[in-house]
């Protein structure tokens, strides 16, 4: 075949999707006339950049407005209502850049401020504390064309909002310990220590990491590679963030010393698009420990280990965070999840044996490396060593970041936090468990609730089936579309809910949506299929009457809706009149 | 292990043989038994993506073409719970596109068709998407109808693997996802594609059909009017018995 195999973009060939970000800042869409010379530049097909560009939400193919605003849709750190108040405010409709080209708005997955919420990104800054004054004074700036970093600076300020503190949080990484204890042992060791510590991933899988990097190790490639998996993109999740903003040292020590253990001399951080405001941050750290040695040819003076760190950033795809499918992206292509085995420890970027870890996994580590297994392996339970750092939000008094020992219930962290009237809790985000108050008494640990660190509290007033219905629609919008089950069946499933939160569905839609979610989760191609509808199948059997009472008593309803049908007519006639209606 | 059965796999209680590198299809195809597939023909590099081949391996999920087939493997494939799985995927994709099988070329020679056929499938069951996807006529020999596409990505590996050329490729994200041609317009009469590529004639379905050329066949001779699904794909399967990996 005449296909290239793919190559590592290097200095003098950028990567495509900073190649894209850069032209959509630069025409607020990507034109068509920068697709041919940009794929000659980077010797890469045409229809490779073209898939790109259609996979990623960031990228557009018609131009956005000179503010272009994202409200978050997340039911923690998210507002429609806002959005829509804001739209009438500035006079555009959702989606739709405003004909003089100043303004567009629309909405976004989860941006991990639901500790700080409503938020929105305004090309690429994030606001938090939404509210309708805030918007009015944002409506008056865009209208008098004021640059955004001309901005009140309070509207930007991200809190860290750290509530309790255990084993990463309290005691700071002197920056270089892991390191220098890390390089004073044979790579084996200290692979060793890392099995000892039974450390195991924090992005949601739970594979031991010790046994990660060693399968790395062995595993034969003519170049090694760390990736940290920053896309950070279950709703609810914001432990990364904090992670990236204030323990970035503790990061990228934890990327050195993965590097060294599995003899690799390369690691790429790969960040999720809506957290690109941290670039700048995360790049000075970086320089600084160039010049500290911790960085570069020659580490911590000695001459045979070297190691790189490279930022690649996402743009807007939740798949990306699934490992092969953020592989996938590194090598420039769309994030569609590879077929396995093989496993990225053998054949991963480029082909070659690679260890992807999530942030909190890589903090963790550096941690274990200076301070030892016996110190880590203290806490937690017999399967679940060490603490785990949760992002509390929703209906709860204090939200923010909770660091826990494992085995911790979850009825007391919901004390911890406030959450007095809590009536359900989405464990590990929409992928995860909705658990109702029957189960707070279980654990968070992995042998029980396993949980990247999303915590969204749900309160007796909530509507559940909204909450569903929005982490249905969640799934239905970042599904990639590689396999059946998941590419046809989230907008089914989605069509299905709808239905019945629109008062329309039978006893019989409910219960081939039933059958559907089974077929979904048991036959999807990764794990985004295979948890999409983990919300429905918890809702029908943890909570059957949400569903129950909005059922119509009847044996069949079609899913067409004939006066819904006839609402362009109306518009067009200037109609609302009963005539105008069927029934 | 029974050294007997060292390289030997059961499939619905009958030991097979197989050779090391091969998928659970390749020894299953090699052995004369059908299992449903749809983005899989032998000689390509598997997919995964359709799912129609979806076996349990001791109650656990696995795609028979991309999962290697070790041994004392126990493989359930033609049983009536899995049938009923691919019947719903067929049905998926059928509502997934635009499938007005009556005004179709491929009818009759459409592998979701016979498909459906085969798993006795009676209704597209669920509420039709009908997406509106461009239809590209500017090449002078074929048509691109992605309306009917299945994104089984057949072309794109017939034409990067076989035709050493690189003429489709799959875009866009979840139910946006559709066939692209990669020329400098985007269209198929810009791109390479010719009469005797591989990639012109591979689609199982009626999305990429040869122009200038209607019901040459008549109905009732074609294909799998002819033959079932099963017996096309195992007699195709046995000409070409080479693996991609050997
Ligand atoms: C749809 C999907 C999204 C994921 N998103 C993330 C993510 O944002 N961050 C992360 O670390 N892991 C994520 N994962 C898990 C990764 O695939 C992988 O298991 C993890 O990065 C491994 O690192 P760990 O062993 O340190 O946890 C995701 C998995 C799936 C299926
Ligand atoms: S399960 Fe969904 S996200 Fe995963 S490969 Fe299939 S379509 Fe893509
Ligand atoms: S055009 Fe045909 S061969 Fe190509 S992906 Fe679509 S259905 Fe498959
Ligand atoms: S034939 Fe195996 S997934 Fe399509």
């Amino acid at each position: 075949m005449n296909v290239k195999k793919p190559e590592a973009p290097s200095s003098n060939r950028p990567h495509l999707l900073a190649c894209l970000h850069q032209l959509q800042h630069q025409f607020r869409h990507i034109p068509v006339n920068q697709i041919a010379p940009l794929a000659q530049t980077l010797e890469l097909p045409i229809a490779q950049v073209q898939s790109v560009i259609d996979f990623y939400s960031f990228f557009t193919r018609t131009p956005r407005g000179h503010y272009h605003l994202l409200f978050s849709n997340c039911t923690s750190c998210g507002d429609l209502q806002l959005m829509r108040e804001l739209c009438a405010l500035l006079k555009v409709q959702q989606g739709i850049t405003r004909t003089d080209g100043l303004v567009s708005i629309d909405e976004t997955a989860c941006i991990g401020m639901c500790d700080q919420g409503p938020a929105l990104l305004v090309n690429d800054q994030v606001i938090t504390h939404l509210s309708s004054e805030r918007l009015h004074a944002i409506a008056h700036l865009i209208e008098a064309h004021t640059p955004v970093d001309d901005w009140p600076s309070d509207y930007f300020v991200i809190q860290s909002n750290i509530r309790r503190t255990g084993l990463l949080l309290q005691t700071p990484l002197a920056q270089g310990a892991g390191l220098t204890a890390a390089l004073a042992q044979e790579s084996e060791a200290l692979i060793h220590t890392i099995k000892q510590s039974g450390l195991r991933g924090r992005g949601g899988a739970g594979f031991t990491t010790g046994l990660k990097w060693e399968f790395c190790r062995q595993a034969q490639g003519t170049a090694h590679y760390v990736v940290c998996n920053a896309d950070e993109g279950e709703p609810g999740t914001f432990k990364d963030r904090i992670l990236l903003s204030d323990h970035a040292h503790e990061l990228f020590e934890g990327m050195t010393v993965a590097g060294y253990a599995i003899g690799a001399h390369q690691g790429y951080l790969y960040l999720r698009g809506e957290y690109r405001y941290l670039v700048p941050h995360l790049e000075s750290i970086l320089a600084e420990r160039h010049e500290q040695h911790l960085l570069g040819q020659t580490i911590l003076g000695q001459g045979d280990f070297h190691f790189e760190i490279e930022i690649i950033v996402g743009a807007g795809a939740y798949i990306c965070g699934e490992e092969s499918a953020l592989l996938e992206s590194l090598e420039q292509k769309r994030g569609v999840p590879r077929v396995r085995p093989p496993f990225p420890v053998t054949h991963g970027y480029l082909e070659q044996p690679t260890v992807v870890n999530n942030v909190e996994t890589l903090v963790a580590a550096a941690h274990i490396a200076a301070q030892g297994a016996a110190w880590f392996k203290a806490q937690g339970t017999e399967k679940s060593a060490g603490s785990k750092l949760l992002s509390i939000s929703g209906d709860c008094k204090t939200a923010g970041i909770y660091e826990y020992p494992f085995g911790v219930t979850l009825q007391h962290v919901l004390d911890d936090c406030g959450a007095i009237d809590a009536e359900a809790v989405q464990v590990g985000g929409p992928s995860g468990t909705l658990v109702s108050k029957a189960d707070f008494a279980r654990t968070l640990a992995f042998e029980d609730l396993a949980t990247g660190g999303s915590i969204m509290i749900y309160g007796a007033h909530q509507d559940l089936l909204k909450v569903v219905r929005n982490f249905t629609h969640f799934f239905a919008h970042e599904s990639c579309g590689f396999c059946t089950p998941c590419r046809v069946g989230t907008p089914l499933l989605r069509k299905y809910l709808d239905k019945i939160a629109a008062g329309h569905g039978t006893a019989y839609d409910r219960e081939e949506m039933a059958r559907l979610a089974k077929l979904v989760k048991k036959r999807s191609h990764c794990g985004l299929g295979q948890t999409a509808a983990n919300p429905i199948l918890d809702l029908l059997q943890h909570f059957p009457e949400v569903c129950e009472k909005r059922l119509m008593l009847k044996d069949y309803e079609p899913f067409f809706d004939l006066d819904a049908a006839l609402e362009t007519t109306r518009q067009l006639s200037h109609r609302n009149d009963a005539e105008a209606h069927l029934a | 292990m029974n050294p007997a059965l060292a390289n030997t796999l059961t499939i619905d209680g009958q030991v097979i043989p197989f050779t090391q590198g091969q998928t659970i299809m390749d020894a299953a195809l090699a052995a004369g038994i059908y299992i449903p597939h749809l983005c899989h023909k032998p000689g390509l590099t598997p997919h995964g993506s359709c799912k129609l081949c979806t076996v349990d391996i001791e109650g656990r999920n696995v795609s028979a073409c991309t999962y290697p087939a070790s041994a004392g493997m126990q493989v359930a494939n033609n049983t009536p719970a899995l049938n009923e799985v691919r019947k719903t995927l067929i049905q998926m994709l059928f509502v997934e596109g635009n499938h007005l099988c009556p005004t179709c070329d491929k009818t009759g020679d459409c592998t979701l068709q016979a498909l459906g056929y085969h798993l006795g499938m009676l209704d597209g069951h669920f509420p039709p998407f009908y997406p509106l996807r461009e239809v590209d006529a500017s090449h002078p020999d074929f048509i691109l109808d992605r309306d009917r596409c299945i994104m089984c990505a057949l072309c794109v590996r017939a034409s990067q693997e076989v035709d050493g050329k690189n003429v489709f490729a799959l875009s866009g994200r979840g139910a946006n996802n559709h066939v692209i041609v990669n020329s400098p317009s985007g269209k198929l009469g810009d791109s390479d594609l010719t009469q005797d590529d591989l990639a012109a004639h591979i689609c199982p379905v009626g999305a990429i059909l040869p122009k200038n050329q209607g019901h040459e066949v008549p109905i009732g001779r074609r294909t799998f009017d002819l033959h079932t699904v099963a017996e096309s794909d195992l007699a195709v399967a046995l000409m070409k018995t080479e693996h991609h990996d050997d």
